[in-house]
């Protein structure tokens, strides 16, 4: 299965048309692929939080937002999270490589991915995590259930989801 | 001047314009000046007005004036080059640059010292970037408005705040008829 392209024609299906990104190696074929759909608007950002706020903006603006992000960046978004996206009632798929999972070569990672699913159970936001290539079907329910519920939801997607790290 | 004389004298210009207002004492101003349906009133998330701004600009065709602070732009510093690679012509980021965060008690900014930030934006890669004195502020606005390109606009302008209330509107309303607003 293409993983990186049932993301974008899950995202393009469901009405997603405004994805903003904060790289991770993990995420580069999705990035990529997005990048050449012209059904979505990709607008690169410097920083997570920023990316929510382009978000907000976009889906006040009429249009279906997502963010594709790493999850040690999780921690700068902690405010945005709870005064923007949740406090005004906003719906953001949240497409999160979560570093520091099993396959991982670089132990720093760890460090952020060991809060991870404590920050996001702390904020209470309905959390998915893909480990094996098959879990992507989810994606499309995952999608309708956030633009149902209006809410921030966090997908993240483990390295044994996208095939390890090759050579590393 | 300081900051809600120029929102007085700009009201007019503003009223019929989507405004993203930043976070604190500028939009308790704006929303005791003129309240508006068409205002988005930030009540937390320092720093994210110019970006929700232009998030809104990029996925609607009305122009989207946001206000914005020095401190603000100071915190998100990144938006800038966000703001100058993915140009929107229905948008106008004006910074009332006051050297001082005026929400939390008037301390100084970098911006009152040695940073200038229409020369960041430059810098960034901004075009249309004017940096203007407070008097000024409605016919550089009115301009870059009529113009139908994008512009970044700092206002030099004196620090302090008038005492305003607290805005007690549910997020959830301040969003909503927003939202209404914009497809009106």
């Amino acid at each position: 299965m293409d993983i990186d392209k049932k993301i974008c024609d899950d995202l393009i299906a469901n009405d997603v048309s405004f994805v903003t990104t904060v790289p991770c190696k993990q995420l580069a074929g999705v990035i990529e692929h997005i990048e050449t759909r012209e059904e979505i608007f990709h607008i690169p950002s410097n920083k997570e939080d920023e990316g929510m706020g382009l978000c907000a903006g976009a889906w006040m603006g009429g249009k279906r937002p997502a963010i594709i992000m790493q999850n040690t960046a999780l921690g700068v978004t902690i405010n945005t999270l709870a005064t923007l996206t949740q406090f005004y009632r906003m719906p953001l798929p949240m497409i999160i490589s979560y570093r520091g999972e099993l396959r991982e070569p670089v132990a720093c990672q760890v460090e952020m991915a060991v809060h991870t699913k404590a920050l996001l159970a702390q904020l209470h936001i309905p959390t998915y995590h893909f480990h094996w290539q098959k879990d992507v079907e989810e994606f499309d329910n995952i999608l309708k259930y956030t633009f149902m519920c209006n809410k921030p939801v966090a997908i993240l997607t483990d390295a044994n989801f996208w095939g390890g790290y090759g050579d590393q | 001047m300081i900051r809600s004389e120029i929102l007085k004298e700009i009201a007019p210009i503003l009223r019929d314009q989507l405004v993203v207002c930043n976070i604190g004492i500028p939009s308790q101003e704006l929303h005791a000046i003129d309240d508006q349906p068409t205002n988005f009133y930030m009540l937390g998330t320092m720093g994210l007005a110019s970006s929700i701004g232009l998030g809104l600009a990029l996925s609607q065709p009305k122009p989207v004036i946001v206000i914005d602070g020095d401190g603000s732009i100071l915190t998100n510093m990144g938006t800038l080059p966000t703001i100058a690679n993915n140009v929107a012509d229905n948008y106008i980021l004006m910074i009332i640059d006051n050297g001082s965060y005026g929400s939390t008690g008037d301390q100084p900014t970098y911006t009152g010292k040695r940073t200038s930030l229409a020369k960041v934006a430059e810098a960034c890669g901004c075009e249309n970037v004017v940096e203007c004195q407070d008097v000024d502020t409605g016919e550089v606005l009115q301009k870059a408005l009529d113009s139908g390109k994008m512009h970044i606009i700092v206002v030099k302008c004196d620090s302090g705040n008038a005492k305003m209330p607290v805005i007690t509107m549910d997020p959830v309303v301040i969003r909503h008829r927003f939202m209404e607003a914009v497809k009106a």
